[in-house]
């Protein structure tokens, strides 16, 4: 027994800001002064805040450190684990009133969320299957084989309303039974671990701090369909979440809960890893198969669809692992409970995971039908340094984006397909008035045709010309006439692509048409940009009344196009001006402005 | 994506050959796991030249021609080496927002080379990656296995600074 725990985070995140370094000097202290015996240091997975990383929270008391660094791990050790005093300057300062110290869970960034699928995260030691099944771990996988059929557990999952995590909201207990009613020599379960929509990371979360979930949920997957094999394909980008999963994969087959007659109840299932290399596509159910089978990730046309004829060309259930995460506890606490939270079609909770221009960044879990709002405002915290708010961008490179009008619609599937946008993998950055929504619609343009594979016309040289477009309105050189054309090649290219990277990619272009074409015209007929982004349409000029003819613009110009003498205001000549912004950067009295 | 074939010589050692080897036989026998020893070969030499190809093809038993074609279509796979120091920029939404073109273009400019090359001394080469998770930290750089994260621009000629000497 331990009479105190500090959790550390050992997620991307804080690991990026140095959290191992902190744990071995947290080991060393606690080894000097003699309390190994009274204080356990545990390596967790993700807590959610990443901002505030490198993260530490003391239990019992549960307070929580933010920013640590390795120089004050002395002090904590000392002042804290020691004298039992807090260590009021770390603190995260939400968290500090007056005199009182609030627990971590009456924060505005946790208070409004629930957490389902990162029940864990944070809370266990993802590298040990002991933590996991002392939380409730391989219950369900036991109450699914000693007492439900497969058709029950189908069933359940069915009743749940719980629908794919993935992006495309199909319901997951549909998708269940259309494979367990094929019957083959072989089925596969496949976890789509290959979490491409740049700015989301939850997929990453919950294998990094919560792998046996996955490895759980599967095996009930391939329990309920009649597989006996499944492959979990993961981004190589994601080093840690490999190892935690190949680590819970191995410990899971020592403790007999994968491999042969699990439970002693005939049911055969085994794992296997496979790790991505970068291409995007892949996370296309058909496209991700086809690379685990060793080759170019290329969809395949649907039908057939995997439940028929999908991995080796056997029957597949393919889920993502946010959908797959809340199968234990659906199956434990029943699929009413589920069902209870979210709204009418789309039950449960989401993680978003929130980035861009917002103060408390990070992964949070809500129930589906929460505002943007509250999002943005309550838990994000808000935009820092005064900024208005612009628009939210969901779905990533095939989604939408949210303009602050609609703020107060409640998230859920169907709400954000309406507003054309999607829901995505959950990815939710938001953008202030200093971003500009065209060369935001670029931006997502530029990863899809650098992403595109190639296999299918419309969205190989369709997403180009689209690019094509948008860079010559960037650039100033467009007409009205163009936009149109944009518009008709966005329709163009949804209806006619193969798979879904192409169906989606003209979204962002659509979506920021749709709620900010102002902008597009304010590119095109007055030749600016509004947000100032746009390096073409963008002039620099000098101030009269604040220039003091110092020549030091001049004499750094590399373009030659700054003329003045000493002592006399200067002025930059348009024509000859590269826009590199050295003046900008060189005027010591603020007369250069960039407009 | 367009991939750059290397026209530097190839310097491979034998006990890289019997690493490389070692991995085929392993795997020889599912040609599933063709992507896994094109992965474990680009850890063994850094990148995959014409040479290490053929190996894998005439080891996995599979046509060069489609080793060829899974090693141009994923961004991992470099057909070019890398420099002693690879920088690399994450140019995914949430650093995007925050500013990462302005990080990478200012190491354009430091180091004299763009996005997927390698300076002539081969101390640094430079690319742009998508998303690697550490959103909270936007906007980010990895050098080698290092990360920085909320850094500016201004923060660049320090990251080189230590990685110069």
């Amino acid at each position: 027994m331990y009479r105190s725990h500090v959790l550390v985070c050992g997620g991307t995140g804080c690991t990026s800001s140095n959290s191992l370094a902190i744990i071995e000097a947290l080991e060393a202290e606690i080894a000097k002064k003699g309390l190994q015996d009274e204080v356990k240091v545990v390596r967790t997975g993700c807590f959610g805040l990443c901002a505030l990383g490198p993260i530490m929270i003391v239990y019992p008391e549960g307070s929580f450190y933010s920013q640590v660094q390795v120089s004050d791990v002395p002090e904590i050790v000392e002042e804290h684990l020691l004298k039992g005093r807090l260590v009021k300057r770390l603190l995260y300062d939400e968290t500090v009133t007056m005199d009182d110290v609030k627990s971590l869970q009456e924060t505005d960034f946790y208070k409004k969320q629930h957490r389902v699928a990162l029940r864990n995260c944070g809370v266990i030691d993802p590298e040990n299957i002991e933590e996991y099944i002392a939380f409730d771990g391989y219950m369900a996988l036991a109450k699914c084989l000693k007492e439900y059929t497969p058709e029950q557990v189908i069933q359940i999952v069915k009743d749940s309303g719980l629908r794919g995590r993935g992006g495309g909201g199909f319901p997951t207990g549909l998708k269940w039974s259309f494979t367990a009613a094929n019957q083959a020599d072989q089925k596969y379960v496949v976890c789509n671990a290959d979490e491409g929509d740049p700015g989301a990371f939850m997929d990453r979360s919950v294998l990094e701090g919560d792998p046996h979930c996955i490895v759980e949920a599967m095996a009930i997957c391939g329990y309920a369909t009649g597989a006996t094999e499944g492959y979990v394909y993961v981004r190589a980008e994601y080093p840690i979440a490999v190892k935690r999963l190949q680590i819970a994969i191995k410990q899971a087959r020592e403790y007999g809960l994968l491999g042969k007659n699990i439970f002693d109840s005939g049911f055969d299932f085994d794992l296997h890893v496979r790790l991505g290399a970068g291409a995007f596509v892949c996370g296309e159910e058909t496209a991700l198969m086809t690379s685990i089978e060793g080759n170019r990730g290329e969809p395949r046309p649907r039908p057939p669809y995997p439940a028929v004829k999908g991995l080796f060309a056997k029957p597949t259930t393919e889920n993502n692992v946010e959908t797959f995460a809340n199968i234990p506890q659906i199956i434990l606490k029943g699929a009413d409970w589920f069902a209870s939270m979210g709204t009418e079609k789309s039950k449960g909770t989401k993680v978003f995971a929130l980035g861009g221009k917002i103060k408390n960044t990070g992964l949070v879990e809500i129930p589906m039908g929460t505002t943007l709002r509250e999002i943005i405002e309550e838990i994000g915290g808000g935009i820092p340094n005064g900024k208005k708010f612009k628009a939210a961008q969901t779905g990533g490179p095939s989604g939408g984006c949210i303009p602050a009008s609609l703020m107060d619609t409640p998230i859920d599937y169907d709400n954000l397909t309406a507003i054309g946008c999607m829901m995505g993998s959950g990815g939710l950055i938001v953008m202030d008035e200093d971003n500009c929504m065209v060369d935001i619609a670029k931006f997502f343009l530029n990863f899809t045709v650098d992403e595109s594979c190639g296999k299918c016309t419309p969205c190989r040289v369709g997403t180009k010309r689209l690019l094509e477009m948008l860079d010559k309105i960037t650039e100033g050189k467009a007409t009205m006439e163009d936009l149109d054309k944009l518009e008709d090649l966005c329709h163009y290219i949804k209806a006619n692509s193969l798979c879904g990277l192409g169906q989606t990619a003209p979204n962002p272009v659509l979506a920021t048409l749709k709620f900010f074409r102002e902008e597009y015209v304010a590119h095109i007929q007055d030749k600016k940009c509004p947000a100032g982004v746009c390096k073409a349409l963008m002039t620099y000029s000098i101030e009269a009344d604040k220039c003091r003819g110092c020549t030091a613009c001049a004499r750094k110009c590399p373009a030659g196009a700054i003329e003045g003498k000493v002592k006399e205001v200067h002025t930059i000549h348009t024509d000859k001006c590269i826009k590199c912004g050295v003046c900008l950067e060189t005027c010591k009295f603020g007369a250069v402005v960039k407009k | 994506m367009l991939k750059k074939i290397s026209s530097i010589p190839f310097r491979g050692t034998p006990e890289q050959k019997a690493q490389l080897q070692a991995v085929i036989d392993e795997s020889k026998s599912d040609k599933s796991l063709l992507m896994h020893v094109m992965q474990e070969a680009q850890e063994i030499y850094g990148y995959l030249p014409y040479e290490v190809q053929v190996m894998i093809a005439e080891g996995m038993d599979v046509p060069l021609e489609k080793v060829y074609g899974v090693s141009t279509f994923y961004a991992q796979f470099s057909l070019s080496p890398k420099g002693e120091n690879n920088i690399s920029v994450c140019l995914g939404t949430a650093c995007y927002v925050k500013g990462s073109q302005q990080i990478l273009d200012r190491l354009t400019k430091e180091l004299g080379i763009g996005a997927g090359e390698c300076t002539p001394d081969g101390r640094f080469s430079l690319e742009a990656c998508r998303c690697i998770g550490a959103c909270g930290l936007a906007p980010v750089l990895t050098v080698n296995d290092e990360v920085y994260g909320k850094i500016t621009e201004d923060d660049v000629p320090e990251i080189l600074a230590k990685y110069q000497n």
